[in-house]
């Protein structure tokens, strides 16, 4: 044996002195009475950081705001880190509801995180806001979630649009490999074909380990008026240089892509191969309103970065959270999403519904060209689509 | 000197010449401090009911970093893949569980099958080469089957999981009927039963001629071969007896959480796992559970302090693990001896 | 076709320039050492800072990322690396993990996890492209930098290796460091000068590839594998062992992603596989190596 006993009886005091640990953590403060708290599951590590990074702040941001009182009680907001791990996630949203006793959960920065979560929130009946995660599925897969950040439906029908109005006949769609990207990539083909247009090919590349050069060379070889991209915010930067460098700008190929190539998080760093990309999103940072400029001053006075639009679901999810508290007078439960369910306000990004049935969000979609505007990097917007609901759910 | 290798109880306490049957199984009797803990392990579910979510994962690590010891600490052979195994353990038995019944004792079943077929077909890859290369094949089979599940996504979900397992309750003859439950209580008191099960197979395993000669094996394998015994029919024994468990920790995991994400293929489970066993201690049984809670205890105390850099610190953990040498972390007198190697 | 295959030469050359310490460590000091990916990382770090908050010219930064990262390499190999030699492989694989995740989260504590962007000056900007149609060459500027510097270390570090007195005494070191010590070959000064080289290499190569490859925190976790591979195919005895392996490597990802976009990555690593299941001592060692 390579384990002398004394060796082993030290393993077995540290595992003893762990496991005390352990429970005397596990022990905790005592709860007040007139406390409510809500749960948030974001991806603080691992490869979605920055999205769990700009909700986190945005939620400090609207505590900071709203004094932290909803409803006559105190609110207590858990924040807990998955990792992007959906395991992770449905544990932790088992305890938060088991444990804590949450009155709400919310976050979820993947499509995965929120569907391994959804049997949760049905079975404790705890209403669960979905402030990232786009696939249109989600809301579906049960009664209790309320979506306040997007769904890429929407941006791709409205991007579809666009194109097909403006002298734009043959486009290549190039979306990653995942739930978000076969939503953009059925509804943009079937918008645009709609509209008239054909669909030279359909491209996907992988969600890790995604290699442009091979994807880019059959675009080269097709050429299509534009090509249509979907990727994750943090492929973006990367997506554009290697556009520029095989030449695909200057052999007349246009870019049009959904706002998440141009996240507001990393556009100004893109550089000049950002310039004139059109693209489609509920949020710009640029968005002209009085409500926007006050909070994206705000967002960067306490941060060193700009918002994007992972923060202002996040923003929101906390104002519909809030004012449902307010509604039930801190009950939570069917009355909690009751009240929460046909929500109408105004949001950094503009006008916002929650709509009763679906249960998704209903807003403007902007078609924005990115330009520099005192000398940053902007979305800017030139054309809205008012009003617009989930096409996932029409069909 | 040649004897039997079952010595009647109390010879190894004899004074005189050590028997070397005695030796070799004296650790295979039952100690009082192993039923203690035992005991201990079982109390937890029933005393700690709010934390039996944690419970059912540390079990499911437990069993993963249990089936690792066999092929790591006894075998010797260095994986850095086990997580293909236990991936497919979790596929198949979610997909079992969706598309013909979602019993989940018969899904474990089909579960542990499917991975211990798997370890047996992969298990000629180990026998050759070097550390290196088994390192690479081991690492590219599990890279080759998360592609796999990546790729027929209309089969498993793809990126986004395959969602919906919903098991039937688990039906125990002679004790009863139970239902999975919001609470984690059903299923936490499952994956201990199977881990429990798994131990005690594997304690026999380990103290039977058999895992006796793997020791040998990792010890001097050209010793083993001089003395006639045949290393690769004994290697790949071992290996899909070790796939076969880690394909249970897989199904265990799908059948208590509701689904299956490709995240069970991804490289950073076969290196918890390889963490776990290594802050255990590999080698010793009881290696595969000390390591899973002490690694997930540790995991939880200190992300809820410095959510973002737990990386960092079972990094350095690690690194003056190894330069201490394992053996000596827990005598902490000893690190600054210049002691022998 | 014909710029795919460009292309995959290009990869290929920095997988190899990336991979070639990471080859030699393993072949002279026997040590797997996978925190060669977080010394890559370092480089391409390097580059960037120099670049944006010191304002230094592309081509001076790529000298600076070499020297800073082999600076690196030397401190710890004196200092950590050492005493780990005669560890078995598992304890020095779970080391250099380690190393790698205590470089991983700093990375990510001091500048954050968002990827990287580098500012290319414009001639390496350009294009050239020669035909049309099917063999159309599409060469950038900067891949073709990274060939000719790529061929140019290979070269160079082949030379080394044949013809200096350094080269002969590191290839006796290699074959049996315990009679090469015993010739009075001072073996310990040979192994921290290659670690340290092979460091810097690294370094290099991650500065080379900060734009093709793309930079964050996560780098050293999402290669490591294409390095291991190169040193696994290649064998750790010579330099064209590994290169020939680089370029299939990055030769056939490039292509199978292209022709066959559905298996993608998958390709390679079943190529891996199967090269290291038919010889499994790589492509091109010599017989009865460890």
């Amino acid at each position: 044996m390579t384990h002398s006993t004394t060796t082993r009886r030290h393993h077995l005091a540290t595992l003893a002195g762990l496991a005390s640990a352990a429970l005397v953590l596990a022990a905790g403060p005592a709860r007040a009475e007139d406390t409510v708290k809500i749960g948030v599951i974001l991806p603080m590590t691992g490869p979605s950081a920055s999205t769990g990074r700009q909700i986190d702040a945005a939620i400090k941001l609207w505590m900071a705001q709203s004094g932290g009182k909803a409803g006559g009680k105190k609110v207590e907001v858990l924040i807990k880190d998955d990792a992007g791990v959906a395991d992770t996630t449905r544990r932790l949203a088992q305890e938060l509801v088991v444990n804590d006793k949450v009155v709400a959960l919310a976050g979820f920065g993947l499509t995965p995180l929120a569907l391994a979560t959804a049997p949760i929130a049905t079975q404790s009946k705890t209403p669960m806001v979905v402030m990232a995660a786009a696939t249109s599925i989600i809301t579906e897969a049960s009664p209790y979630i309320v979506r306040t950040s997007f769904t890429l439906p929407q941006a791709a029908t409205a991007i579809a649009e666009w194109a097909a109005k403006n002298k734009i006949k043959k486009v290549v769609t190039l979306v990653a490999d995942y739930g978000p990207g076969n939503d953009a990539e059925k509804f943009f083909s079937s918008q645009f074909q709609l509209n008239g247009g054909t669909i030279a090919d359909k491209l996907r590349t992988p969600l890790r380990g995604a290699d442009f050069a091979p994807a880019l060379q059959k675009v080269r070889d097709l050429t299509p008026d534009a090509l249509f991209v979907f990727l994750p915010s943090g492929q973006g930067a990367q997506f554009m240089k290697q556009f520029a460098e095989r030449g695909l700008d200057k052999a007349g190929i246009k870019l049009i892509a959904t706002g998440d190539v141009t996240d507001d998080d990393q556009l100004n760093d893109m550089g000049d191969v950002a310039l004139g990309v059109v693209n489609s999103h509920h949020y710009s940072a640029a968005h002209p309103s009085a409500a926007n400029k006050k909070y994206v001053a705000d967002f960067q006075a306490a941060n060193k970065f700009r918002p994007n639009f992972m923060s202002v679901g996040g923003y929101d999810g906390m104002r519909v959270i809030f004012k449902a508290l307010d509604a039930t007078k801190g009950a939570g439960g069917d009355a909690l999403l009751a009240a929460m369910k046909g929500q109408i306000f105004e949001s950094p990004r503009g006008p916002v519904l929650i709509d009763a049935q679906t249960r998704d969000i209903v807003q403007d979609i902007y078609i924005r060209k990115v330009e520099r505007v005192n000398g940053q990097l902007y979305n800017v917007e030139f054309d809205t689509l008012k009003a617009v609901k989930d096409p996932g759910k029409l069909k | 000197m040649r004897r039997q290798l079952k010595s009647p109880a109390g010879a190894a306490g004899s004074a005189g010449a050590a028997d070397p049957g005695a030796l070799l199984l004296a650790p295979s009797r039952w100690r009082l401090w192993e039923l203690a803990l035992w005991a201990a392990i079982w109390a937890v579910p029933v005393f700690f009911g709010q934390h039996a979510a944690l419970v059912n994962e540390i079990a499911i690590l437990a069993l993963f970093a249990l089936s690792l010891d066999l092929i790591l600490g006894y075998a010797g052979i260095v994986s850095l893949g086990h997580a293909a195994f236990f991936g497919v353990g979790a596929y198949g038995a979610a997909l079992f569980a969706k598309h013909v019944m979602p019993d989940p004792l018969v899904g474990l079943a089909v579960g542990t099958s499917l991975s211990a077929l798997l370890g047996l077909i992969t298990s000629p890859m180990i026998v050759r080469g070097t550390d290196l290369t088994r390192l690479m094949v081991t690492m590219g089979v599990a890279l080759v089957l998360l592609e796999l599940a990546n790729k027929f996504d209309g089969l498993t979900g793809g990126a986004d999981g395959l969602q919906g397992v919903v098991m039937s309750p688990l039906v125990i003859p002679f004790i009863g009927r139970f239902e999975f439950d919001l609470g984690a209580r059903v299923a936490s008191f499952y994956s201990l039963a199977v881990l429990f099960i798994a131990f005690l197979l594997l304690r026999r395993v380990v103290h039977s001629p058999l895992g006796i000669s793997m020791q040998a094996l990792r010890d001097n394998r050209l010793r083993l071969m001089a003395i006639g015994l045949s290393v690769q029919g004994r290697l790949v024994a071992v290996y899909t007896l070790a796939a076969g468990l880690a394909g249970a920790a897989g199904a265990l995991l799908v059948q208590t959480t509701g689904f299956a994400s490709l995240d069970v293929f991804e490289f950073h489970r076969s290196a918890d796992v390889l963490l776990a066993l290594v802050i255990g201690g590999a080698g010793w049984l009881w290696g595969g559970l000390v390591g899973a809670i002490a690694f997930k205890v540790l995991h939880d105390v200190i992300s809820s302090f410095t959510a973002q850099y737990w990386t960092f610190w079972i990094g350095l953990f690690l690194v003056l693990l190894m330069l201490v040498g394992r053996e000596r972390l827990f005598r902490p007198w000893s690190w600054f001896k210049r002691g022998q190697r | 076709m014909l710029t795919l295959l460009f292309d995959g030469i290009a990869y290929g050359m920095l997988l190899f320039v990336l991979a070639l310490g990471l080859a030699v460590t393993m072949g002279l000091m026997n040590f797997i050492n996978l925190a060669h990916g977080a010394f890559a990382m370092a480089g391409g770090y390097i580059l960037i800072l120099l670049m944006q908050r010191a304002g230094w010219p592309f081509l001076a930064c790529l000298p600076a990322a070499f020297v800073i990262t082999a600076a690196a390499g030397a401190l710890l190999e004196r200092t950590i690396y050492r005493p780990m030699y005669g560890k078995p492989h598992l304890d020095q694989v779970l080391f250099s993990i380690g190393l790698t995740f205590m470089a991983v989260a700093s990375v990510d504590f001091f500048i954050g996890s968002s990827p990287q962007n580098v500012q290319l000056p414009d001639w390496l900007r350009q294009r050239f492209e020669f035909g049309s149609g099917p063999w159309m060459l599409g060469m950038g500027a900067y891949r073709l930098f990274i060939i000719a510097t790529c061929l140019a270390l290979a070269l160079g570090l082949q030379a080394v290796l044949s013809r200096t007195r350094f080269g002969s005494r590191l290839r006796a070191a290699v074959d049996d460091p315990r009679v090469a010590a015993g010739l009075g070959i001072p073996v310990n000064r040979i192994f921290l000068l290659t670690f340290a080289v092979g460091s810097g290499l690294a370094g290099l190569g991650g500065a080379l590839g900060a734009d093709i490859l793309g930079l964050d925190p996560t780098f050293p976790l999402k290669f490591m594998v294409y390095f291991l591979i190169v040193c696994a195919v290649g064998g750790t005895s010579s330099i064209t062992g590994p290169l020939t392996a680089a370029l299939l490597l990055g030769i056939a990802d490039v292509m199978g992603k292209y022709y066959l976009p559905k298996l993608g990555a998958f390709i390679v690593y079943v190529l891996m596989i199967a090269i290291l299941l038919w010889r499994p001592q790589g492509l091109f060692s010599r017989e009865g190596k460890r």
